[in-house]
């Protein structure tokens, strides 16, 4: 799994990738209520808007990790929102494929990413 | 509103804590040559009875449906308006300038618009009805540039071309500036059209000539190629015609003034706006929700207020946050006191009347079809005469008549005409030799 720098993770599986957002970024969202979902089969270039999550303090948009189609929007969600509050790193928001892997090496390590949590708090 | 006096002494209080002169040194920033340099030229001050004539005056310059049978619709009807509505609606906790939403004073108002929003749905059968809008050209306009951000895949709108020709302006006015396509085209051009790059397609029902189309060939058309369909009804047709649901409408919207709302130049309207649950969220103004207080006894809220056009503005797909609530309070009384069953009478007779009319008028031969298809309380006949000049002869004897248009003359007959009004406008129209 990596991470960006607006909180999202990526998983890769098999041809596929998995792509959601962080307990951090959960947590300082607050109760989610509403997912605007990924539209599928979109092509989307790293850092394009992929979708966007409401809570009841603000809204806020997820970015691409990395350059992509989008395969499928997590449509459990629709439902219940509050599976992104639960469980951030089961619930995805989308299953992508990834055009080129050497994106996925600019993106952090879990230990990048708490240590970036860290020298962000401070 | 609150009358808030200024008395000289608040003013200078003002001023002075403004480090201000006079009221004239906040207006340096307008250039000295177009500032007026003088006092407004206005009438001497009047007593109420002397003002009370003066309007009665000018009022009297226009010609009304009290005194004229009219048979001129083209986008507003004459159609009866229940005493009730103006007792109703007049109530102060109603009349205000504001509508008020906080829940903790306005349940009364916030239940009143939740049965508006019931009401709509059930006429549309849509899921999910907001508040109301200014008028049916605006809730059009909305309703295309929804269709138009729903995927990023597609933007172009495509409108049925006899379409209210306002609406269509006001359409065009809400694309332009957002660089949406837009093109105007035929049913028949529609249905052969490739619309693998098309958002959204609106279409007028029954049409602005009173044509109704064949909405679920259209409908299904329009659905399997992936657009999104949008139909802007007249709510009075809806008693009677097939719901737009029933054809894969995604958005219902229009005109309500034919529900209990006065004739009135400019307004005020009453748009309405509805749409199936999948638009819920991007659906501009106001929604009402029903929910329960820490009691839990039945309370009314404002609810599914789009964030984006608080928090990212720069996404939204509407800048509207007010709705038209006392209007649509009209057309909830209207709704209320006809009821189910006195609603469709009520179509029922205006369909009865126009085909009377159409029949009768077709009689004379002096007049010309101009379409096969059916139609509800308003369709176009071709004179034999020159439209205005026939015009102005029937408003010499009493009448308004229809509107002069491409596809013909434009009539509507509402419940209102009387058969001695319409036999006698038949009679009028035919003896006309212009």
């Amino acid at each position: 799994m990596k991470f960006t720098k607006d909180h999202e993770w990526i998983k890769k599986e098999g041809k596929y990738a998995y792509v959601g957002i962080t307990d951090y970024a959960q947590q300082q969202l607050g109760d989610i209520v509403y997912v605007d979902l990924a539209e599928e089969d979109l092509v989307l270039q790293q850092g394009d808007v992929l979708c966007a999550v409401e809570s009841v303090k603000t809204a806020a948009e997820v970015f691409m990790p990395v350059s992509g189609r989008v395969i499928e929007a997590n449509h459990e969600l629709e439902e219940s929102p509050e599976k992104l509050n639960e469980n951030p790193y089961e619930a995805f928001l989308a299953k992508i494929t990834i055009d080129d892997e050497s994106e996925l090496d600019d993106l952090m390590t879990e230990d990048e990413y708490n240590e970036f949590l860290e020298s962000e708090a401070e | 509103m609150r009358y808030i006096p200024v008395t000289d002494k608040d003013r200078e209080e003002m001023l002075s804590k403004c480090k201000a002169k006079n009221i004239d040194s906040f207006f340096l920033a307008i250039p000295e040559d177009v500032r007026l340099k003088r006092l407004l030229n206005l009438p001497s001050a009047r007593s109420e009875m002397e003002l009370i004539r003066y309007m009665q005056d000018i009022a009297a310059k226009n010609s009304n449906t009290n005194n004229y049978s009219c048979f001129l619709g083209a986008g507003a009807y004459d159609h009866y308006i229940p005493s009730v509505i103006g007792h109703l609606t007049s109530r102060q906790e109603f009349f205000t300038a504001y509508t008020p939403y906080q829940p903790e004073i306005s349940q009364g108002t916030l239940t009143a618009i939740f049965e508006y929003q019931t009401m709509i749905c059930e006429l549309t059968g849509m899921d999910v009805s907001n508040a109301s809008m200014y008028d049916g050209a605006s809730a059009l306009g909305e309703a295309c540039v929804i269709a138009s951000s729903a995927s990023r895949k597609r933007s172009d709108i495509i409108i049925v071309e006899d379409m209210h020709p306002e609406y269509k302006e006001t359409v065009q006015t809400y694309l332009k500036f957002r660089g949406i396509k837009y093109t105007a085209m035929s049913v028949e051009q529609l249905l052969n059209a490739d619309l693998t790059s098309t958002a959204g397609v609106c279409i007028q029902y029954p049409s602005f000539y009173g044509d109704i189309y064949d909405m679920e060939r259209i409908g299904r058309y329009v659905k399997e190629s992936g657009s999104l369909f949008i139909v802007c009804a007249n709510p009075m047709a809806l008693a009677l015609l097939k719901s737009p649901k029933g054809f894969g409408a995604d958005f219902v919207v229009g005109e309500a003034q034919p529900l209990g709302i006065p004739l009135g130049y400019g307004g005020p309207y009453l748009g309405y706006f509805a749409c199936i649950k999948e638009h819920m969220r991007k659906m501009p103004g106001r929604i009402v929700g029903k929910t329960t207080d820490v009691d839990g006894k039945t309370a009314y809220v404002l609810t599914l207020q789009a964030r984006e056009q608080h928090i990212r503005r720069e996404k939204a797909t509407s800048n509207i946050c007010s709705n038209q609530a006392l209007c649509a309070l009209m057309a909830t009384i209207y709704l209320s006191v006809t009821g189910k069953e006195g609603f469709k009478q009520v179509a029922k007779r205006c369909v009865d009347n126009a085909h009377y009319v159409y029949e009768g008028l077709l009689n004379t031969g002096k007049f010309l079809k101009t379409s096969d298809l059916p139609f509800f309380h308003e369709f176009t006949v071709s004179p034999k005469s020159d439209i205005s000049a026939l015009n102005d002869y029937l408003f010499k004897h009493g009448f308004i008549g229809g509107l002069d248009t491409v596809k013909g003359w434009l009539i509507a007959v509402t419940e209102k005409r009387t058969k001695e009004e319409m036999d006698e406008f038949i009679r009028r129209a035919g003896e006309f030799n212009g």
